[in-house]
C-alpha cells in the first residue's frame, strides 16, 4: 500500500491543526439531542401532544416525519436537522484538508516527502470518519444516561454517522473535480442541498397525497432518518449508507489518480488577454470575485422559495380536508392564521441562511487580505474604505437580492396554487425583506471583527450559528427572555399576518450601521498584515 | 537634489521583535537605489510603511513629498509597487490582472504593455491560478513598469525569475532609470543585481541602515586584497597600519589593506621590490559579508 504511505503522519497533522475546532463541533452537536431529552419530556409528556406538535407541514419540511411517539423517537425527530449539519461540517472538513491544501500549494511540499498519492485523501477521510464515530459514541452514551434504550441510542448515533460519512465522501469526490476549493465546496454543498430538498419534498408529499414520497429514498439524509432510532432500528439502512460511502470513496480515489496534483479534472481554459474596458475599478473586481457566489445563492434561494411556497399549499389542503383541525384553527384565528405563522417561521429560516451568505461575503475581505491579494489593490490609488466598500456592497445588498428572490418565488408558487398571485407576492416579499435588518446586524458584526480584531474574523460565523441555535432551541426549551433577545431575528415583526412596527427595524438598522462603521474606522487605523 | 523617499529613525515592533530599529533611508529623485539586506532585516516592513499599509511606531517618513500613511491614496497614483510574493485572483487571467492594476493606478501605456509582455514572454490569456511564482511576478512587474509613474517600489522583484528573465528585468530597469525623473527603490539580497543597476545603496541590518552611499563610496569602506611576489624581505610589512590577514606562502605574500592605508603600503612594497603584483578591488559581496559578521569578530 505505497499510495497510503505517510497517512499516519498526515492524520496527526490534521488533528494538530484542528485540535480546537474538532472537539467543539463534536461536543456541541452531541449536546443538542442530549439537552433536548428532559425539556421535551416535560413540555410534551403525552403521545397526543407529541403527535400534534409534529403534525405540521413546516416541521415536516424541516425535520422529517415522526416515526413513533416514544420519547426517543420524538427527540430523534426534533433533532432531524442536526444530521444535515453533521454532513455539512464533514464535507467542509474533508475539502479543507484536501483541495484547500492543494490550492495553497502546501500539499506539494508534503507530497515531495514520503507521502503516498492517496495519503492526503485517506488522512482527511479517516480523521473525519473518526470524529463522526466519536460523536456517535458520545451521543449514544449521553442518550442512554438519560434513561433512553441503548439500541435506539446507538441507532441515533449511527444516523449521525451515516450523514457524516456519506457527505465526507461527497466532499472527497468534489475535491477531485475542480482546482478551486471554493468551487469544490459549492459542488459538495449543492449535493447536500439537493439531498435535503429531496428528503423535504418526499416527506411533505408523504404527509399530503404521497405521490412524490419516493423522493425521500433518493436522499442519503432520507435513508438516515428512516433508520428510525428507538422505533424500527432498521440497521440495514446503515449498511446502505456505508455502501454508498465506500462507492464514493472508490470514485474519489479513481478520479484522483487521473489528474495532476493541484489541478482539477476539468482542464483550465484560456481567457481574455486583456481586461474588459469595464474592469477598471475595485467594484468591478469585486463583481468578478462575488458574482459566482451571488448566482449560486440566488439559485438556492429561488429553490427554497419554491419549496416553502409549494409546501404551504399542502398545509392549506390539510386543513380543508380535516374538519377537526379546521375548527381548531378557526378558533386560533382562521386557517389563514396557520399559513401565515408557517410562512413567518420559514422566513426566519430564510433570513438566517441569508445572514450566512452575508457573513461569507463580508469575510471575503479577510481572505483577500491574508492571501496578499488586497496589497496590490491598496498599493494603487484605491483607499481602504473604497476597497472594503466594494466587497461590502455584496455583503449588504447580496442578501437583499436573495431575500427578494426567495420571497418572490414563495409568493408566486403559493399565489399560483391558491389563485391569489397579486395578493401573496407582495405579502411574502414583505415577509422575506423584513429579515434584512437582522441580516445586516450579523454582517456588521463580521465587518467590526474584521476591522477591529482581524485575527478573530472567523468568529463572525458565531452570529448565524447562535441565532440558529436560539431559533432551534428557543421554540422548545424555555429560554430566558434575554437569551432570545440576543438574536436580532427575535425582534422582527412576524410577517405575513402580524403587525408591522417600524421601530425595531429602525433600531436594528441603526445598530448595524454603528457596529459596521466602528469596524470600518478600525480598518482605517490598523496595519494590514503581511501575507 | 530633491528626495523621493526620506525616513528618519523609523521604528516598528511586532510583539517582542523589533523589525525596524531606527532606520534612516534617503532616496534621491531620479536615482536607482539599492536596498540590500538578508531576509528578515526589515526591507519589506520599510516598504510597507512607505506604502501606508503599516504605520511606524516611531520616526518620520516622507514619500514624494507626502505622508505615506495619511496621503496614501494620492501618493499611490504616482508610484507602482511589485511585492516579493505576488498572489493574484485565481479566476482572472494575467492580462486582466495587469489591466486592472494599471487602471486602478490611473492608466497604463498600451504599447509599453505589449512590448513588456513580449520581452518577459508571458501568455496573458492564462488564468492566474495556473501561473508559476515567476509568472505571477511577471504580471506584477508588467503592471508596474507599464504605468507612467514617478516612483517604482520593487521588493525582491526577481526572486521567482529565471536568469534569462532576470537579465530582461535588468535591461528594463536600466531603461527606466534613463527616463527623466524616474526613481526606483530596489530591495534585494542579490548583490550582482544591485551592483549592476544601482546608483546608491543602503545596506540594512537588524532594522537599521548599516551603510549607505554610492557603490564607490562603499568600496572605500572595504579592503583591497593584495598578492605579491617580492624581491627582498617582507619584514615589517605585516606590522604596517591597515594591513590585515598577512601570510607568506611559497615566496608570495597575501594580505588585505584598508582603503586609507593603501599609499604607505604601496610605497613600502616599491622599496622592497616587486616581481609581480595583483590587486583586487573589494566586491560588494565582501562588504556584505563583513557587515554581517557577528559583532566583535570584525
Amino acid at each position: 500500500m505505497k499510495t497510503l504511505a505517510g497517512t499516519g503522519g498526515l492524520i496527526r497533522l490534521i488533528l494538530r491543526r484542528d485540535r480546537v475546532i474538532l472537539p467543539i463541533w463534536i461536543v456541541l452537536l452531541c449536546l443538542i439531542p442530549i439537552s433536548y431529552v428532559n425539556t421535551f419530556a416535560d413540555l410534551y409528556p403525552t403521545a397526543e401532544s407529541r403527535q400534534q406538535y409534529a403534525d405540521n407541514a413546516g416541521f415536516i419540511t424541516l425535520y422529517g416525519q415522526l416515526s413513533g411517539t416514544s420519547l426517543g423517537e420524538f427527540i430523534t425527530w426534533r433533532v432531524g436537522f442536526v444530521p444535515v449539519i453533521v454532513g455539512l461540517i464533514s464535507l467542509l472538513t474533508v475539502i479543507r484538508h484536501t483541495r484547500v491544501e492543494e490550492e495553497t500549494g502546501r500539499s506539494e511540499l508534503l507530497g515531495s516527502s514520503v507521502v503516498g498519492r492517496h495519503a492526503g485523501l485517506a488522512a482527511a477521510l479517516v480523521t473525519t470518519f473518526g470524529a463522526n464515530l466519536l460523536l456517535a459514541v458520545l451521543l449514544a452514551l449521553g442518550m442512554q444516561s438519560q434513561d433512553l434504550p441503548l439500541a435506539g441510542s446507538v441507532a441515533l448515533g449511527l444516523e449521525f454517522v451515516c450523514c457524516g460519512w456519506v457527505f465526507a465522501a461527497v466532499g472527497a469526490v468534489a475535491a477531485q473535480l475542480t482546482a478551486s476549493a471554493g468551487t469544490a465546496r459549492g459542488i459538495a454543498i449543492g449535493a447536500l442541498g439537493v439531498s435535503y430538498l429531496f428528503r423535504a419534498a418526499g416527506d411533505t408529499s408523504a404527509h399530503s397525497d404521497g405521490g412524490l414520497a419516493w423522493l425521500s429514498w433518493l436522499s442519503p439524509i432520507g435513508w438516515a432518518q428512516r433508520i428510525q432510532p428507538y422505533g424500527g432500528n432498521r440497521w440495514w439502512l446503515v449498511l446502505l449508507a456505508f455502501a454508498l460511502t465506500a462507492a464514493l470513496i472508490a470514485a474519489a480515489a479513481f478520479l484522483s489518480v487521473r489528474r495532476d496534483v493541484g489541478s482539477g479534472l476539468l482542464p483550465a481554459r484560456l481567457g481574455p488577454a486583456e481586461g474588459a474596458p469595464s474592469l477598471r475599478t475595485p467594484l468591478a473586481l469585486a463583481w468578478r470575485l462575488h458574482r459566482g457566489l451571488l448566482a449560486g445563492w440566488i439559485a438556492g434561494f429561488a429553490l427554497l422559495g419554491v419549496l416553502f411556497g409549494g409546501v404551504a399549499e399542502g398545509v392549506g389542503e390539510m386543513i380543508q380536508d380535516d374538519q377537526d383541525v379546521q375548527e381548531i384553527f378557526a378558533r386560533l384565528g382562521g386557517s389563514s392564521g396557520l399559513i401565515d405563522s408557517y410562512f413567518a417561521g420559514v422566513m426566519t429560516i430564510v433570513g438566517l441562511i441569508a445572514s450566512a451568505y452575508a457573513v461569507q461575503a463580508a469575510l471575503r475581505l479577510r481572505a483577500e487580505e491574508t492571501s496578499g491579494r488586497a496589497e496590490p489593490v491598496l498599493a494603487t490609488a484605491t483607499g481602504r474604505w473604497q476597497w472594503a466598500g466594494s466587497h461590502l456592497v455584496f455583503a449588504l445588498l447580496g442578501p437583499a437580492v436573495t431575500l427578494l428572490v426567495a420571497g418572490f418565488a414563495a409568493g408566486l408558487t403559493y399565489g399560483v396554487a391558491v389563485g391569489e398571485v397579486g395578493r401573496q407576492v407582495p405579502r411574502l416579499l414583505a415577509a422575506s425583506l423584513v429579515q434584512l435588518p437582522a441580516v445586516w446586524v450579523l454582517a456588521a458584526i463580521a465587518i467590526a471583527l474584521f476591522g477591529l480584531l482581524p485575527r478573530a474574523s472567523a468568529v463572525a460565523w458565531a452570529g448565524p450559528a447562535v441565532c440558529l441555535l436560539i431559533g432551534l432551541v428557543g421554540a422548545g426549551a424555555n429560554l430566558a427572555g434575554w437569551v432570545q433577545d440576543v438574536s436580532p431575528f427575535s425582534h422582527l415583526p412576524h410577517l405575513p399576518g402580524g403587525s408591522t412596527t417600524a421601530t425595531p427595524l429602525i433600531i436594528l438598522v441603526v445598530i448595524a450601521a454603528a457596529v459596521g462603521l466602528a469596524g470600518l474606522a478600525g480598518l482605517r487605523r490598523r496595519d494590514l498584515p503581511t501575507s | 537634489m530633491s528626495e523621493a523617499i526620506s525616513t528618519e529613525g523609523l521604528v516598528k515592533a511586532f510583539g517582542q521583535t523589533r523589525a525596524l530599529d531606527g532606520l534612516d533611508l534617503t532616496v534621491h529623485t531620479g536615482e536607482v537605489h539599492g536596498f540590500l539586506g538578508p531576509n528578515g532585516a526589515g526591507k519589506t516592513t520599510t516598504i510597507r510603511i512607505l506604502l501606508g499599509m503599516t504605520r511606524a511606531d516611531e520616526g518620520k517618513a516622507q514619500l514624494l513629498g507626502g505622508d505615506p500613511w495619511s496621503d496614501a491614496t494620492d501618493l499611490h497614483r504616482r508610484l507602482a509597487y511589485v511585492p516579493g510574493d505576488v498572489t493574484l485572483w485565481p479566476n482572472l487571467t494575467g492580462g486582466e490582472a495587469i489591466d486592472l492594476l494599471g487602471r486602478m493606478r490611473g492608466g497604463l501605456d498600451k504599447a509599453r504593455k505589449a512590448a513588456l509582455l513580449e520581452r518577459f514572454d508571458l501568455d496573458p490569456r492564462k488564468k492566474a491560478r495556473t501561473y508559476s511564482k515567476g509568472n505571477r511576478q511577471k504580471v506584477a512587474l508588467i503592471a508596474a513598469l507599464a504605468s507612467d509613474v514617478e516612483l517604482l517600489l520593487l521588493d525582491e522583484p526577481t526572486s521567482g525569475l529565471d536568469p534569462l528573465m532576470e537579465d530582461v528585468f535588468r535591461q528594463v530597469v536600466q531603461e527606466e532609470s534613463d527616463r527623466e525623473g524616474r526613481t526606483v527603490l530596489l530591495s534585494s539580497h542579490i548583490l550582482s543585481e544591485v551592483e549592476a543597476l544601482c546608483d546608491r545603496v543602503t545596506i540594512i541590518r537588524a532594522g537599521r541602515a548599516a551603510e549607505t552611499g554610492t557603490l564607490s563610496e562603499l568600496r572605500h569602506l572595504t579592503r583591497t586584497s593584495v598578492q605579491a611576489e617580492l624581491l627582498g624581505s617582507p619584514d615589517g610589512l605585516a606590522d604596517l597600519k591597515g594591513v590585515h590577514d598577512f601570510h607568506l606562502q611559497d615566496g608570495q605574500v597575501h594580505f588585505a589593506v584598508d582603503a586609507d592605508a593603501l599609499n604607505p603600503v604601496l610605497r613600502r612594497l616599491a622599496e622592497v621590490g616587486v616581481q609581480s603584483l595583483v590587486c583586487q578591488p573589494p566586491t560588494l559581496e565582501e562588504l556584505f559579508l563583513r557587515l554581517y559578521e557577528p559583532e566583535g569578530s570584525r
